[in-house]
């Protein structure tokens, strides 16, 4: 099987600071991969140079496609969603204009229409705020919102940074298991960039560990939540 | 973002020469006020007088920058206080008799206490805000400076004639190059004095609300007291400038204080650099001489001109002619490690 | 009394004028987050080109249409041409941009057309307004295409998908771009929007200052006066800031002693920075919370 998108030799710069030294990674169709790894190990870096956020050089290929080269807008059009850290909610907008904006690349009114309601199922709090500006949600509400959004494109690929940052354990809880159902129903391959790596791992059935800017580490997310080292580091136990 | 907070983050640090760069900085100074100095030698009289002006305007940009470049607050009310200086040395040399260097403080005093009355409402402005107060301010100044109550001392509309001063001691030069040397002895001071304000405790504390006013109140700076204090530290100089070009062209009338002088002054901070102290001179000089080379060119386009050679300096250098002096400071830099 | 409501309608006349301006005004602010200096200079230009084309014998809605096209167009050309290659250059390289635009279009109307005053027709003729002799049909139809302008704006920017990316451009441009957004010709069709905004405000304005290449000075600062008043975020608080100064600044002229026309300017100005002290965002400006 070939993976669907494929990262070979990444590196990236903010300015004169190498970030990421030669990454390399595959995400398979419909997996849900964790990637692991301390602060300031590049974790957002990546994400950041598959949407072609951060100058980068090496090679990203998504089905088959190089995107390196593209802007950001239009690798998002080929169905690649990322909900960035701090969730980049629309805060002076509405609700439902938020999720409206996720839809921004299709052209299919109706099923747009169709689609913010059945976001409202997966997220009836979201139903209950639709007219209300999405700045004064609150932080686990916003994080709902900013998944949804990113459904609303109808992803091939979703890029998650840090979801459960600033979030109350069991509303974390609640994220995940809500992740696991897009990946296995809507066949949303996932990409989770995570802190929290108990929880990750228990998602994940792929995980990769980054350490300054390369993957020391890779392999199912069992193997990897059993080894030693990434207990001792990421696990604490 | 605010406006305010975008012109703070754009600013760039003010004097973080590194050591190693020094003595290229000081051998820099050292040749450009040799050759201020030697400059009038061989000049006729009207371009004395240009260069004059040119330095003159250099105080006037200095004091934007200071205010700008060292507490991230932007004013488009800088002739306003030109105006209150010039008119301040005119009032006391014709009026009172008094003696044009000792005018010279007092218009600073008296500019000084202005910018700081005026920089307490506009604490609570900033950004787009705050250049709107400036620009009324700018606006409101030669439609004061004509009313009638005042017209005794002002002379109205008509404005006023100063006479120019004569060298001292007998000595063997023209009035112009006299006041060329009298205005460059203290445009050298108000800069030394201003690198120095930015180095000690009080710039440190403009610089750190410059960068992040919520910060610096949080490590204990008193922002209102540093803000309203930059406003009239920048407001004197600009008045003692003021006070020097009224001497200079030896008239003052309001008309000659309109916005477009903010505008200059504004334009000559940008060009210079903003934020960079040394960079006030090569603004001076664009304010001066870049009309004049316009109306050369073309009469009728002249304010094309200008425009189209102020787009080509934003473009090559949006960063003023700081951008000039850091790349010849890697250039010199990269020569030295080689050699 | 008579005098005091007759100033004030007086006021919301010449406010017409602002509050055109200051919608152009808030329409940039929105797409590009600066105050476009060169935007009465826009505005000038394309008055000219109306005035140029009816000269040529275009009827006057003729000229209408095709100058709101040319406006749109130039519009874009210059964000193009001049401040998307400035890019991320620092605010005040920005403002600096403005002035030189200002200073070009200024010079090219005046060669082109010379600075003698040029009389500009008005769609609305210039009777009195329902027999008041201080609003003539001219002022009521600025007004009108004001309020008409405003009703159409907020419709593009609530209801369509393409009102919708630009907000969400303007707002939050790094999260527009990962919902598909491309941010960068957003900004191009807000340069678009306001110039075609201007030259709006511009043939409404003629018929009353007459047609110069300086006619736009006094207007633009007003215009941005009312725009702060109102809030900069908000184009009906727009509207209404460009009422409120033009009456602000008739009742001033006629109520406070020794302030003749050169005074009324300072005397609006003083008042708007007055109500920013107590209000900082303006009247109808939204408070943003910023997180440390």
């Amino acid at each position: 099987m070939t993976a669907m998108l494929n990262v070979r030799d990444l590196r990236a710069y903010y300015g004169q600071v190498q970030a990421l030294h030669g990454l390399e990674f595959e995400l398979h169709e419909g997996s849900l991969t964790t990637l692991l790894g301390a602060n300031g190990a590049g974790k957002t870096t990546t994400l950041r140079a598959i949407c072609n956020m951060v100058r980068s050089t090496g090679s990203i290929q998504f089905e088959g496609k190089t995107i390196n080269k593209s802007s950001t807008e239009s690798i998002v059009k080929l169905g690649i969603a990322h909900v960035p850290q701090g969730r980049g909610t629309f805060t002076t907008m509405t609700v439902e204009e938020n999720l409206q904006l996720g839809a921004m690349t299709r052209k299919d009114t109706k099923a747009i229409a169709s689609d913010i309601e059945r976001m409202y199922a997966h997220f009836p709090v979201l139903k209950q705020r639709h007219t209300q500006q999405a700045g004064t949600l609150s932080g686990g509400e916003q994080q709902m919102l900013a998944v949804a959004r990113a459904l609303m494109l109808r992803p091939r690929l979703m890029l998650l940074d840090e979801p459960s940052f600033g979030l109350a354990p069991l509303i974390v809880r609640d994220l995940f298991k809500i992740l696991g159902k897009i990946n296995r129903e809507d066949k949303v391959t996932i990409l989770v960039v995570e802190q929290n790596a108990q929880l990750a791992l228990e998602l994940a059935d792929k995980a990769y560990v980054i350490e300054t800017g390369r993957i020391v580490m890779s392999g199912n997310a069992t193997e990897i939540a059993n080894n030693e080292d990434v207990r001792k580091s990421y696990l604490g136990y | 973002m605010s406006a305010l907070q975008e012109v703070v983050n754009d600013t760039q640090p003010v004097e973080t020469t590194p050591k190693k760069y020094m003595a290229l900085g000081t051998t820099a100074s050292v040749v450009v006020v040799l050759l201020l100095c030697l400059a009038p030698l061989i000049a006729k009289n009207f371009v004395i007088f240009q260069m004059t002006m040119v330095l003159i305007y250099a105080i006037a940009v200095l004091a934007l920058n200071i205010l700008t470049g060292g507490s991230g607050q932007f004013s488009l009310g800088q002739s306003a206080f030109y105006a209150v200086g010039a008119y301040s040395s005119a009032i006391l040399m014709e009026n009172f008799g008094v003696n044009y260097a000792l005018t010279l403080p007092i218009s600073g005093a008296i500019c000084f206490l202005c910018g700081y009355l005026f920089g307490l409402p506009a604490l609570r402005l900033s950004g787009i805000y705050l250049a709107l107060a400036t620009f009324a301010l700018a606006t409101a100044m030669p439609q004061l400076l004509k009313l009638h109550y005042f017209e005794h001392w002002t002379g109205g509309v008509q404005g006023l004639v100063i006479t120019k001063p004569d060298a001292p001691f007998g000595l063997p030069m023209s009035q112009d190059m006299w006041l060329y040397y009298f205005v460059l002895v203290v445009s050298m001071v108000i800069y030394v004095a201003s690198v120095n304000l930015l180095k000690s405790r009080s710039g440190r504390a403009m610089m750190a609300i410059r960068d992040n006013e919520i910060a610096a109140s949080a490590m204990g700076v008193d922002v209102a007291r540093y803000k309203t204090l930059a406003f009239g530290v920048s407001a004197g100089i600009t008045g003692v400038a003021g006070g020097l070009g009224a001497i200079a062209v030896q008239f003052v009338a309001p008309d000659s204080y309109t916005i477009q002088l903010a505008i200059a002054l504004f334009l000559g901070m940008v060009v210079g650099g903003v934020g960079w102290l040394p960079g006030s001179i090569v603004g001076a000089a664009f304010i001066v001489f870049v009309p004049n080379i316009a109306e050369e060119f073309s009469k009728g386009l002249s304010g094309a001109v200008f425009g189209v050679i102020l787009v080509l300096i934003i473009f090559l250098l949006p960063h003023g002619s700081r951008q000039i002096a850091y790349t010849v400071q890697n250039w010199v830099h990269k020569l030295g490690r080689r050699g | 009394m008579d005098l005091f409501l007759n100033q004030i309608l007086a006021g919301i006349a010449t406010g017409a004028i602002y509050a055109c301006m200051a919608l152009a005004v808030v329409m940039i602010y929105q797409a590009i987050d600066h105050l476009n200096f060169a935007q009465g200079e826009m505005a000038m230009f394309s008055t000219f080109v109306a005035w140029q084309l009816m000269q040529w014998g275009v009827p006057y809605w003729g000229a209408f249409v095709l100058t709101l096209a040319f406006s749109f167009a130039g519009g874009v050309i210059i964000e193009r041409v001049l401040f998307k290659p400035l890019g991320n250059a620092p605010v005040l390289t920005h403002v600096a941009g403005f002035i030189a635009l200002f200073a070009i279009i200024n010079s090219v109307a005046g060669l082109t057309w010379d600075f003698t005053i040029k009389q500009f027709p008005s769609p609305f003729g210039s009777s009195p307004f329902l027999g008041s002799q201080l609003i003539s049909t001219h002022q009521a139809g600025m007004i009108g295409v004001t309020i008409v302008l405003l009703i159409l704006l907020f419709l593009f920017f609530q209801y369509t998908r393409i009102g919708l990316a630009m907000r969400a451009a303007a707002s939050q441009p790094e999260s527009a771009r990962l919902v598909g957004i491309n941010t960068s010709w957003m900004i191009a069709l807000g340069w678009g929007m306001a110039a075609a905004i201007g030259s709006i405000a511009g043939m409404l304005i003629a018929p009353v200052v007459f047609l110069e290449p300086n006619m736009m000075g006094g207007v633009l600062i007003y215009g941005f006066a009312a725009a702060v008043l109102g809030g900069l975020s908000s184009p009906f608080g727009a509207v209404v800031g460009g009422f409120l100064v033009g009456v602000f600044e008739n009742l001033a002229g006629t109520y406070i002693p020794g302030v003749g026309n050169e005074l009324k300017l300072p005397i609006a100005l003083a008042l708007i920075v007055t109500v920013l002290v107590v209000k900082p965002t303006g009247l109808f400006g939204r408070t943003i919370v910023k997180r440390v």
